[in-house]
């Protein structure tokens, strides 16, 4: 049997019929020659040579591929019948197309962000050791490092080739130059050597060298190709060149490549860390602001350099025994690390498309029991005729698997415009650049496609039995007791269905009450018509602590001036914008705490307006004046949190005095003059202890301003900016966001995931939904003649109605059952993903017992009041 | 497929002596199926009837592994034909055959207690 000859038969069969045809030709010729008359002469001649169609038949036979010819005349037919039924065939493949579609959807999304390897050189070597205290809360919690300790640990490691430090919360100005306006961007500050530790080369100019990462080293800076190509037009000859951070002269040394996206993706500069910290925070062990990239030597193991890095930690610990000092490590691969905040909903979202594929595939299979049911007769028909019950299954198979890959097709088609729409809006998602369609998936899809055809096929195909032929064929269509079986199968496929949906609804409405109670969220301040602007002065030109207060007095007088604006504050991070930092406090009028345990508080600094314009309540004592400032301002305003957990016994806080528990850190105490309502720092993370100190002490630098208006607040930010412009034209502001703003950026995902899962829940409850009809609608074609005996014997069309509905809702209500029970099994695994939502929520249980209940009802009324419509009459001549 | 399965089974013995018999012809000179019979039929006394319709699978078998070739030329009495030519490898093989041929038929005359 070979290829060449299997392509080319029928060729060749035309061939061998002519050259038998010219053999019995001169056969009879021979014959005429002998002297037989015409008809004779034919006759011997044919006799002599038997059967040409058989000689064919076998040579046809020779040069076939028997499963690849039986293959292609199934699939021949499988078209065929497939064409003749546009309107089954269109459905099924629309519902295998939306499933396909959206599982390759989340499969590339997946597979980009968290499967893919790091563009990284070996970035399976690459790891991220982290402090902690000992005792993880969560497993998936990020750490910090303190770069004391990382010079620690960089002296010990033996497993480490290369260790580097990174830091990613910090801001620069970059000065207005070239007509450019000024502007704040997010920088990255690393150590020299985190660029070849990642062993990535810049695309343009130099990598740092240690002489740049000192104190006193001449400042340099690497640009990210895209800020390079927005702020500098891509000009080459900005390598070299000084450009102005914080109102410091740097040089450009290079450009890096425009995939390199380190630590966060806006990213848009880096410089080196030991040159831009000053030493008493680059040398802290207490200090926990940085990240570490570490690369494994050859053959070592993650966790034996954990391991290494654990004990020096231990070490250090036993040197400073601080309470702010962390006495263990832990750490993870780097893509784990980048992809940690994705990963959850990630994987939910995956989960919930396969429910809705899985759905999809039970659908189809419904509808080819359906038809196979249909086409009972004519399957017996063939059987008795010789056909095998494996050809007929094979057909069947065929049939779904046509099904499948049109459908394949189509969801291809959905999937690379849902993932175009995902890339544009999802700009968030770490390495969401990378997400693409590649071969990889392709071979997902077709997988996907084999097995949701085969399956839905094998369900239908095994369910017929086919071993009764004669039964069959002897049933008339009056008794339905033979398909028994086979409604069986449809009510357990349907069944399943209802279940998977409840569990996709149940999750849904939990990821949407999460949203609601995020978006209300009291965040402990005035939401509403509030802009918050933020500004940073360089230290370069605002050194001084009276420099810095005289600025910020001068812009919120000048501000709260403004016509339109009803009050304005000043605070170093406004509620909603995140930790901005924390310190270890003690009471100094307490006796000293155990060992280990220590008083942790955010900190902010606030004008004295702050509280009052922000709607802040002050619970007790007062705010700040105007004279607690500068070498006066050692006073304190602590929020309720604080106040409980700082005074547990329920003493008068004011008064006390509070002192920071760190080494190195201000000695003085604190007093404490008021106590405030507390705000949060984050929308979806609990209220934590927070102290504000007066503003104008002049300790910071940065600062976000806050003002109230009546109506349309936005309308003030260019006015803003103007006053900020003529106070400092050098100034740029950055992250002008209305507290809404705030609220909605950092609710973007969980909003995406909510909608996402609601809008894969409403396919399933659609399809399942068109699975009941379905199944429905065809009982009582199947049952038309018995419901019309029923009603010449005297039922009556309400127990007919009721009959067949209770036909339809029986399996829904038993898969709405199991669905309730594998809901509350599975959204245990969403549970971090749930804010302020128990995740046995029962509102939402019953409002999804409710809707599945309705809609199931809906779906099955319709071909219920049809039978209960029948006139017995017709019903029963119908055969 | 059971019915060709148990036809092959039949046919082996005899195929190979066709196929034997039929490139034993070709040596005599390029020929087309029809002659291959005639040929077949009177050299062997009328004794070796063949079966003209086991004659073009043969062929095709033939021509298939490489032992003789074919063209489309015009027959003695100017009727279109196809001709087929023993090959190189077709030599080889019917020198192989006949010695094997041979070596069947004196061990069965051995048995049978025939005289050399």
């Amino acid at each position: 049997m070979n290829w060449r000859r299997f392509f080319i038969r029928s060729r060749r069969d035309a061939e061998v019929a002519e050259e038998m045809e010219q053999h019995l030709a001169q056969e009879i010729d021979d014959n005429l020659v002998r002297g037989l008359n015409e008809d004779e002469a034919r006759r011997h001649a044919y006799l002599k040579f038997g059967s040409t169609r058989r000689v064919r038949e076998d040579l046809w036979q020779q040069s076939t591929l028997a499963c690849i010819d039986n293959f292609w005349r199934d699939l021949k037919y499988a078209v065929r019948t497939l064409t003749r039924a546009p309107g089954f065939s269109m459905m099924a493949i629309l519902v295998m197309a939306l499933g396909i579609g959206a599982n390759t959807t989340l499969f590339t999304v997946v597979r980009s962000v968290l499967l893919k390897p790091l563009p990284y050189k070996a970035p399976e070597r690459l790891v991220v050791p982290y402090e902690h205290t000992g005792v993880l809360e969560y497993p998936d919690t990020r750490g910090v490092v303190a770069a004391g300790s990382f010079a620690e640990w960089r002296k010990a490691s033996k497993s480490f080739e290369h260790m580097a430090l990174g830091q990613r919360w910090t801001s620069v100005n970059i000065s207005a130059e070239g007509g450019q306006l000024p502007e704040r961007v997010p920088a990255g500050l690393v150590s020299w050597n985190m660029f070849s530790t990642l062993g990535v080369q810049p695309v343009l100019g130099r990598d740092f060298t240690s002489d740049d990462d000192r104190q006193g080293a001449d400042g340099t800076v690497m640009l990210s190709w895209s800020f390079w190509k927005r702020r500098f037009g891509g000009d080459r000859s900005i390598v070299g060149a000084k450009i102005f951070l914080d109102a410091r002269p740097y040089t450009v040394i290079g450009v890096m490549p425009d995939w390199f996206a380190y630590p966060e993706a806006q990213t848009q500069l880096w410089t080196p860390v030991y040159h831009y910290m000053p030493p008493r925070v680059t040398t802290s062990v207490e200090n926990h602001q940085f990240d570490v990239v570490a690369r494994l030597k050859l053959g070592a193991t993650m966790a034996q350099a954990l391991s290494e890095l654990d004990a020096v930690q231990k070490e250090i610990k036993r040197q400073n025994p601080g309470p702010a000092v962390n006495n263990a490590v832990f750490g993870r691969r780097l893509l784990d690390d980048v992809v940690l905040d994705y990963k959850t909903p990630l994987y939910t979202l995956l989960a919930a498309t396969g429910c809705v594929l899985l759905i999809a595939c039970l659908n189809v299979a419904n509808l080819l029991v359906a038809r196979s049911a249909a086409r009972r007769r004519e399957a017996a028909i063939r059987s008795a005729l010789g056909g095998s019950r494996w050809r007929l299954i094979r057909e069947q198979l065929t049939e779904s698997v046509v099904l499948a890959f049109s459908g394949g097709v189509s969801g291809l088609t959905l999937a690379s415009g849902a993932i175009a729409w995902l890339r544009h809006v999802r700009t968030d998602i770490v390495r969401a650049d990378t997400i693409q369609i590649d071969w990889v998936v392709l071979l997902f899809v077709i997988t996907v496609t084999l097995v949701c055809g085969i399956v839905a096929g094998a369900i239908s195909a095994l369910g017929s039995g086919g071993d009764r032929i004669l039964e069959t064929l002897q049933e008339s269509s009056r008794s339905h007791s033979a398909s028994q079986g086979r409604s069986r199968l449809r009510r357990g496929l349907l069944a399943v269905e209802v279940g998977l949906t409840a569990v996709l609804l149940i999750g849904a409405g939990l990821l949407l009450k999460s949203y609601r109670s995020l978006r209300s969220t009291d965040m402990g301040c005035a939401m509403d018509n509030v802009l918050t602007m933020q500004l940073r002065l360089p230290e370069a030109r605002y050194s001084t602590p009276v420099q810095k207060s005289a600025f910020f007095e001068q812009l919120i007088t000048r501000v709260r001036a403004l016509p339109g604006v009803q009050a304005a504050g000043l605070v170093t991070v406004a509620p909603g914008q995140g930790w901005g930092g924390d310190s270890l406090v003690a009471v100094v009028e307490h006796p000293p705490l155990p060992r280990g345990k220590s008083l942790d508080a955010i900190e902010r600094a606030a004008d004295p307006g702050y509280f009052a314009a922000m709607q802040i309540p002050l619970l007790r004592g007062r705010a700040f004046n105007d004279n607690e400032r500068l070498e006066h301002g050692s006073v304190l305003i602590l929020n309720h949190a604080a106040v409980k957990r700082f005074f547990p016994n329920g003493e008068d806080p004011i008064g006390k005095n509070l002192r920071m528990d760190i080494s190195g850190g201000p000695q003085e105490a604190f007093e404490i003059i008021g106590v405030v309502g507390d705000t949060k720092y984050y929308v979806s993370e609990e209220v934590k202890p927070m102290m504000y100190y007066p503003l104008y002490n002049g300790v910071s630098s940065g600062v976000t301003i806050m003002l109230r208006s009546a109506h349309d607040v936005e309308d003030l930010a260019l006015p803003v900016q103007k006053t900020i412009a003529s106070l400092d034209r050098e100034l740029p502001v950055s992250d002008v966001l209305t507290m809404q703003q705030i609220i909605g950026k950092t609710t973007l995902d969980a909003n995406f995931d909510s909608m996402l899962i609601l809008a894969f829940a409403v396919i399933a409850l659609v399809l399942a939904a068109v699975g009941l009809y379905g199944v429905l609608s065809y009982l009582v074609t199947q049952r038309t003649s018995e419901i019309g005996i029923r009603m010449a014997l005297g039922a009556k069309r309400a127990q007919v109605m009721s009959m067949m509905l209770m036909n339809g809702l029986a399996p829904a209500w038993a898969g709405l059952a199991l669905g309730l029970f594998g809901g509350a099994l599975t959204v245990r695994l969403i549970r971090r993903m749930l804010y302020g939502v128990k995740p046995l929520d029962l509102s939402v249980f019953v409002a999804v017992a409710l809707t599945l209940s309705a809609v199931a009802a809906l779906a099955c009324i319709i071909p219920a009041w049809r039978a209960s419509r029948l006139d017995p009459m017709e019903a029963l001549r119908i055969e | 497929m059971e019915r060709s399965k148990s036809a092959d089974k039949n046919g082996e013995m005899l195929q190979g002596t066709l196929d034997m018999l039929i490139l034993r012809t070709l040596v005599m000179g390029d020929a087309h199926g029809h002659t291959i019979a005639k040929v077949i039929e009177r050299t062997s006394e009328d004794v070796l009837e063949v079966e003209q319709g086991s004659l073009y699978p043969a062929l095709h078998r033939l021509e298939d592994r490489g032992w003789v070739s074919s063209f489309w030329g015009a027959s003695e009495n100017n009727r279109k034909a196809k001709f087929y030519r023993l090959t190189a490898t077709g030599r080889k093989q019917l020198a192989a055959e006949t010695t094997r041929w041979r070596q069947v038929k004196r061990a069965i005359g051995l048995i049978l207690g025939e005289a050399e």
